[in-house]
């Protein structure tokens, strides 16, 4: 490992933000690594429950109702859109960045624009920009989104070579988690805040703005990387000439050029498609499909049961991974997830609640474990030298799914109603073809094969790159 | 190691504990918040 020097050639401690000052010493535990990552994840998952301020901010001007000049929900609509669709391009265009400058830059500047994308926001909400808005939380927030949730990834997949679906499991469920604890927390500060002159969204974003630049700053600054040459204790690289598994790297820009990667790309985006749409329109549909039986109130506990379900499935199935390899993991979640689907309609219409809810929980189980797991995944295949570029490339399938998944329920379910099916009956097509796409997926899965060697790096370029 | 000096010490357990604490309380009062609004589906 190299010290820097200064321009007198005397030996000098690196930058604090730089990639070797957070190289850790010998000894470091690497378990303080995991509540680093969780420190941001759980932030940036605050995205989830953005849609709470949607009914408070339609009522700036009016207060109690709407008022002529106050924000439609369709306006609002695209301040979480943007951040989406910011999350997946600074994903995807910052990856190499990532790797250039470490995780503990790329966290910082992730707090600085997740935090300040709240600041600009109130702003917004104050001065009744909405501009203001879709710059600060949707462009600004949004590159703070993708920029927080790559970078302490690959960092982990490092620490934990030999748990790295475990380790990527821990981070990107407190993405999953992050929601349920700002939800409660901004209603709570926001009934709080409000008065007779305001609603309380702009108080409350400057108060989560300062508590998760704070909190993200926290995870930057603990974070640390490993030595390149460090590996746990006792521990010894399996014998992995057989397998998928690779001991080699394969540089950022190259991993493009394989059909893995599109491979991958196409399992992440059918296995995310077949839950997002859902996940938006489960409280509907579990009124709809069990009428006059699921109140509204118990439609929202299903909506909670589904959350928890899509945390915990990013820890379980992630680490279930290790031993199950990714590959296995993705045909369960693909098998599983196609004949859940298939029999979903038999249960609504038979009124099975208890195997209604149970096979919606499986499904949404499988839909967070599709993210947590796929780190690992592509750290199999492609080596850890990129894999957080790679990773953030990779998110643009998330960024489609996005589109994909909500288009495909919410306009066949349309289309079936405008032709005369019953409402309970509409979401029949639909799941259908959930289980289409997710037979299509398993064939993608099975298609992954190890990458060719002439794409692995030599030790000069690897030396060079570092 | 050459960059030893400027980068950490060993966190102690008291240090490692206080980390974990600190991301497993909110995340906890989180997930037991999202149960008992789940517990109104069995309601």
């Amino acid at each position: 490992m190299s010290s820097t020097t200064d321009s007198t050639g005397q030996a000098g401690s690196p930058p604090f933000f730089s990639k070797h000052a957070t190289v850790a010493a010998p000894g470091f535990s690497r378990w303080m690594v995991p509540p680093a990552a969780l420190a941001v994840h759980l932030c940036i998952g605050q995205a989830y429950a953005f849609s709470v301020f949607n009914g408070p901010l339609t009522k700036v001007i009016g207060i109690t109702q709407s008022a002529p000049g106050d924000w439609s929900l369709t306006t609002l609509g695209w301040i979480f859109s943007l951040a989406i669709v910011f999350l997946g391009l600074s994903a995807a265009f910052a990856g190499k960045w990532l790797e250039h400058v470490g995780p503990r830059r790329t966290m910082f500047t992730a707090a600085c624009c997740f935090g300040g994308g709240f600041l600009i926001s109130a702003a917004g909400v104050w001065l009744h920009q909405i501009v203001l808005l879709y710059l600060g939380y949707g462009v600004i927030g949004g590159i703070g989104l993708g920029l927080g949730y790559v970078s302490p990834v690959s960092t982990l997949i490092r620490w934990f070579p030999d748990r790295r679906g475990m380790a990527t499991g821990m981070a990107i469920m407190g993405f999953g988690g992050g929601a349920m604890i700002a939800a409660p927390l901004s209603v709570a500060l926001m009934n709080h805040f409000k008065s007779a002159t305001s609603v309380g969204v702009a108080e409350t974003f400057v108060v989560l703005g300062i508590a998760y630049f704070i909190s993200m700053t926290i995870g930057a600054l603990t974070i640390r990387i490993p030595a390149p040459d460090w590996k746990p204790a006792g521990w010894i690289a399996p014998d992995t000439s057989h397998k998928m598994i690779t001991r080699n790297h394969v540089h950022i820009d190259r991993a493009l050029t394989t059909p893995q990667f599109y491979l991958v790309w196409l399992v992440l985006f059918l296995n995310v498609t077949a839950g997002i749409g859902i996940l938006g329109q489960a409280s509907v549909m579990i009124q709809e499909s069990f009428k006059n039986t699921v109140t509204p109130a118990a439609a929202a506990g299903f909506v909670g049961l589904l959350s928890l379900f899509n945390m915990g499935g990013r820890f379980v199935w992630a680490s279930s991974s290790d031993k199950l390899g990714r590959k296995n993991t993705y045909s369960v979640f693909f098998v599983l997830g196609a004949v859940l689907y298939y029999c979903v309609p038999s249960f609504a219409t038979s009124g099975n609640i208890a195997l209604f809810v149970l096979s919606y929980c499986v499904i949404l189980s499988m839909y967070g474990g599709g993210f947590s797991t796929v780190p690992a995944y592509l750290a199999d295949l492609f080596g850890t030298a990129f894999v957080g570029g790679i990773h953030g490339r990779l998110l643009t399938a998330w960024a489609a799914a996005g589109v994909a998944g909500p288009v495909l329920v919410n306009y066949i379910r349309a289309y079936e109603v405008a032709h005369g099916v019953a409402k309970a009956d509409a979401y029949t097509m639909t799941v259908h073809i959930m289980t289409a796409l997710l037979v299509v997926g398993f064939i993608c899965n099975l298609l992954v094969k190890r990458v060719d060697a002439k794409h692995h790096m030599s030790d000069a370029q690897l030396a060079a790159e570092r | 190691m050459e960059n030893a000096n400027h980068t950490t010490r060993q966190p102690s357990a008291a240090r490692l504990i206080v980390f974990w604490a600190y991301v497993l309380i909110p995340l906890t009062w989180g997930v037991v918040n999202t149960l008992t609004q789940a517990m109104k589906l069995f309601g």
